[in-house]
């Protein structure tokens, strides 16, 4: 089986793997990060959303193999010495997640959106957002969160 | 006291921060030591017989434990799945319950119908030894929509049930009803279809079971709204374990809708093959088995008909629903076009004269049951489209048309004359909070500018309303249902002044995390970070109930009030005993004991620790401080409200443009107003992805679903919605100890209604949900053709 080699969370991770592995599986059953959830198998749902090399990729769609070197960030490497990225923090303010399975790709996605937009307003936000589904939240409170974070972060 | 944290207030959700850090416990997320992956071969046609399986080569495949079919459970003695609510014909004739194995044994009925399970020491591996097993089908012709079942020449979709007919049910007054017809000044009638809908909860569904085989205890992990109905039906009926040795743990579950109320196939076999193989053996969904197998929404076939005086004041109702019950019955499937649909045909007026018949139906498509709502949904559709055709009908005003026959603030109790009594309401006042919200007034300013612009402009009403708090045990006894729905509490002190509190709810996105621990602070003066809520495992709580039907705090938060009760009893004794004084003379508030008259007191946690370190204790007083309380509600709950849409309709394109969305809703008292309104967003939502976008389509010729992934099947996304605008108004609910009547389906109820009756006002034309673009162009054309 070949190796592959990755940094993900800031830590150096290299493993053995099926060719077909996907990413999202090596985060989850090789790394244990099972913060990325798998939502359906058509790329549509956007649970298993994570950040290579800054950009946000749905693990579900691209296989381990091709992420030799690159930098993955997951939900689970957000917080910093116990504190919750701004967009964390804002879900949690505006109520922005009932359920919490299709949070973390929805909280992934929208720093992206925050980072390649500063200061979006709702519609962008709603377009943006277009790639994660939510059956629960009705969106309205997560677009609020996206708003509010956008304003912490600097945007 | 604790105005930050206790009720009424919105505290932030005390669960959030494991989801938001991706520390969840999902079912996926749980492994088992020495776990092996279960697949299951599932039926690609929608009713074919299985002439032969042939596992021969499968089961030589590289890594596979083990391949099970449909006559293995059957040799093991397991009994097939159950529907637990019986409904009795109106020619006295119980419903038609047919077999419903968990595999498949000689017939396929829909497809995705399980037809063996492979155990291999990995998915892929399962996966691919599953492609070699061989099945010989010999195909039928199916049947697929409930219409077509009845029909003489439908394809017989089980043996035992002549004409696909599981039940001929009747609610209501027929000769009334007749005589109401007949003295009518008016009659509206309409057809309508409520469309079928898959549930997708963002989690798929998944179960593990597991085996100890020291203690013969099986352990099943899986994906439910109710573990302990799911352990007591696959013990007593389906013979997996006896109940003791059984322990089914439902651990953070990601959305369920009603959808992971029921007991499954797949959770039943692995709890089964896991004692079978003596291992762990994990099955996780994809989402089109999701598709394929979760238990479907709606599916109704209606006719409905409004008799009226001349001053447009109902006389009667008459309602006929064909309820497409899909191939086999579901774990409740029988009640929800039955008692959660007629019984709710009053609505919010009051039409003295109301007659139901529902004939539910078997076809070759997934099973149908509760989905958010349940029947509800269903009820309210019927009631606010023919109210709506009705005024357009008389050209009277919709809102005059309402308000001319709701029933008045000061009537309650009322009783419908459909076996329900409301306790509490004002219909009147959400009517005009809603009328305020979305600007009534400036309407017509609004209308007259899209038309200036070549646009059609539509608004439309729904006043909802539902029973909820499901229910009281000796009612649902009395019409079918084979369990009791009260629920259970366990307040726990813990001796250094913390609280668990075991509940038999099931939070999957409710928050109850929270909105529990906020009664525990408000009511014994606990600091919320002190209460830890748990939920969810057989083996932990008192046996429960679970959450549906929007019972979770009317009954299962009235459970824990009445622990709390108890609490604050047997602390009286003892704060008695600590200040040396009489127990009639102690007065509690908010965790503080006092003697009544005096400046001395005792705080809760005092008392708590008095009771586990009892050194100076009452002598005839057990020590502990933990109560576990039972609570059976008196009557359902009956939230209600209006809920008004606005749209702009592009004729040239078929676009609808969901402009404005006004809710004025009364769920009575309200513990946290911020999980309140989220419920609302989420409920409106998805009854706006119901008339807008979803729909489950089955060919009608091959039975295969048409929309059986995201790429067929439209899920309501970010830029399908505009921001609600929200009021609650409260009348309290007289039934329970918190006053709290559910919040939980009321806007999935009210929705479909509201936006359906704003888009056929902007088109002049009814049509069926989805309003799909193409749908709803057509309409347009038709309509502009028409006038030309």
């Amino acid at each position: 089986m070949p190796n592959v080699s990755m940094t993900v969370n800031g830590k150096a991770v290299s493993a053995e793997v099926e060719p077909r592995t996907l990413l999202v599986q090596f985060l989850r059953e090789k790394l244990s990060l099972t913060g990325t959830h798998v939502g359906c198998d058509t790329s549509q749902c956007g649970a298993c959303v994570v950040h290579v090399d800054g950009k946000s990729v749905k693990a579900c769609t691209t296989l381990a193999l091709q992420h030799e070197g690159a930098d993955v960030t997951t939900i689970e490497g957000l917080a910093q010495n116990g504190e919750l990225h701004p967009m964390q923090a804002a879900f949690k303010e505006h109520h922005g997640l009932q359920c919490g399975f299709c949070t973390p790709g929805m909280v992934m996605s929208a720093i992206d959106l925050v980072n390649t937009h500063p200061n979006p307003d709702e519609q962008t936000i709603r377009e943006g957002l277009e790639g994660n589904i939510c059956r629960c939240t009705g969106y309205q409170n997560i677009v609020k969160a996206v708003k509010a974070a956008s304003d912490n972060m600097g945007g | 006291m604790s105005s930050e944290t206790g009720i009424g207030a919105s505290v932030r959700r005390k669960e959030d921060k494991r989801f938001l850090t991706g520390k969840g416990r999902y079912l996926d997320d749980i492994n088992r030591p020495g776990q092996a992956y279960g697949v299951f071969l599932r039926s690609p046609h929608a009713f074919a017989k299985i002439k032969s399986i042939d596992i021969a080569e499968a089961s030589k495949a590289p890594g596979v434990v083990a391949i099970y079919t449909g006559s293995d459970l059957a040799d093991d003695g397991v009994g097939g799945l159950i529907c637990g609510w019986g409904i009795t014909s109106k020619d006295g004739e119980p419903h038609k319950a047919p077999a419903h194995p968990a595999i498949a044994v000689d017939t396929v009925r829909h497809v995705g119908d399980q037809v063996a399970f492979v155990i291999a020491d990995s998915v892929a591996q399962a996966k691919d030894a599953a492609e070699l097993i061989e099945v010989d089908y010999d195909e039928l012709t199916p049947v697929v929509s409930g219409a077509d079942a009845l029909a003489s020449g439908a394809a017989q979709v089980h043996d035992d049930v002549p004409g696909n007919l599981c039940y001929d049910w009747e609610l209501g007054d027929e000769a009334a009803v007749d005589a109401a017809f007949s003295s009518a000044a008016h009659v509206t009638k309409l057809d309508i279809y409520n469309n079928r809908l898959v549930p997708n909860a963002m989690e798929p569904r998944a179960a593990i079971g597991d085996f100890d085989a020291g203690t013969d205890e099986i352990i099943l992990y899986t994906t439910s709204q109710n573990p302990h109905v799911a352990r007591l039906v696959l013990s007593a009926f389906v013979g997996i374990a006896p109940e003791h040795k059984l322990r089914v743990i439902a651990p953070d579950v990601g959305g369920g809708f009603g959808s992971k109320i029921f007991i499954y196939a797949e959770e039943t076999v692995c709890a089964w093959a896991a004692r079978k193989i003596n291992r762990a053996v994990k099955w996780t969904a994809e989402r089109s088995e999701s598709f394929l197998t979760d238990a479907h929404g709606r599916d109704h076939h209606t006719t409905a008909e409004l008799a009226m005086d001349a001053n447009g004041k109902f006389l009667g109702l008459r309602v006929n629903t064909i309820a497409n019950m899909g191939a086999y019955l579901s774990t409740f499937a029988t009640s929800v076009p039955s008692y959660l649909y007629a019984t709710l045909l009053a609505g919010q007026y009051t039409t003295p004269a109301i007659y139901a018949n529902v004939k539910a139906v078997f076809t070759n498509t997934a099973p149908v049951d509760a989905y958010r709502g349940a029947g509800r949904p269903e009820a309210t559709y019927v009631i606010e489209r023919i109210v709506e055709r009705a005024a357009r009908d008389l050209g009277m005003s919709p809102v005059e048309l309402r308000k001319r026959n709701f029933i008045a603030p000061d009537a309650y109790p009322y009783e419908t004359p459909v076996i329900m009594t409301y306790d509490s309401g004002n219909y009147p006042l959400n009517m005009d909070t809603a009328l305020k919200l979305i600007d009534y007034d400036g309407y017509a300013a609004r209308k007259a500018d899209s038309e200036s612009r070549g646009k059609k402009r539509g608004i439309g009403f729904s006043s909802f309303i539902e029973a909820c708090g499901i229910a009281p045990s000796a009612a649902v006894g009395s019409l079918g249902a084979g369990v009791g729905l009260w629920e259970s509490a366990q307040v726990r002190f813990n001796p250094t002044g913390s609280v668990t509190v075991f509940t038999g709810s099931h939070s999957h996105g409710q928050g109850h995390e929270t909105t529990f621990a906020q009664l525990i602070t408000e009511h014994l003066g606990v600091p919320i970070e002190n209460v830890e809520i748990s939920h969810g495992d057989t083996g932990k709580v008192p046996f429960g109930m679970g959450t549906y039907g929007s019972r979770s705090l009317a009954v299962g938060g009235s459970a824990i009030m009445r622990a709390v009760d108890k609490i604050v009893e047997k602390g009286k004794k003892v704060a008695a005993h600590l200040m040396e004084a009489s127990v009639e003379d102690i007065e509690h508030a908010h965790g503080v004991f006092k003697v009544a008259g005096t400046d001395k007191q005792v705080t809760m946690a005092e008392v708590a620790f008095a009771a586990y370190v009892p050194h100076n204790y009452p002598p005839d007083l057990e020590p502990g401080m933990d109560e576990t309380a039972f609570y059976d509600p008196t009557n359902f709950t009956f939230p209600a409200g209006t809920h008004i849409a606005e749209v702009e309709i592009d004729p040239d394109t078929g676009v609808v443009e969901v402009l404005d969305w006004a809710a004025s809703d009364d769920f009575g008292n309200v513990i946290n107003p911020m999980i309140v309104e989220g419920q609302i967003h989420g409920g409106v939502a998805q009854g706006i992805g119901q008339a807008l976008l979803e729909n489950a389509v089955y060919d009608t010729e091959t039975g295969q679903l048409l929309s059986g992934s995201y790429m067929d099947y439209t899920m309501p996304r970010a830029d399908d919605f505009p921001s609600l605008k929200i009021e609650t108004t409260n009348t309290p609910c007289p039934g329970n100890p918190l006053g709290v009547k559910g919040c939980g389906e009321a806007g999935a109820i009210a929705a479909p209604a509201a936006l359906m009756n704003a888009i056929t006002d902007a088109l002049g034309v009814e049509i069926d949900m989805p309003a799909t673009r193409e749908k709803v162009w057509h309409a347009a054309q038709s309509v502009q053709q028409a006038a030309e």
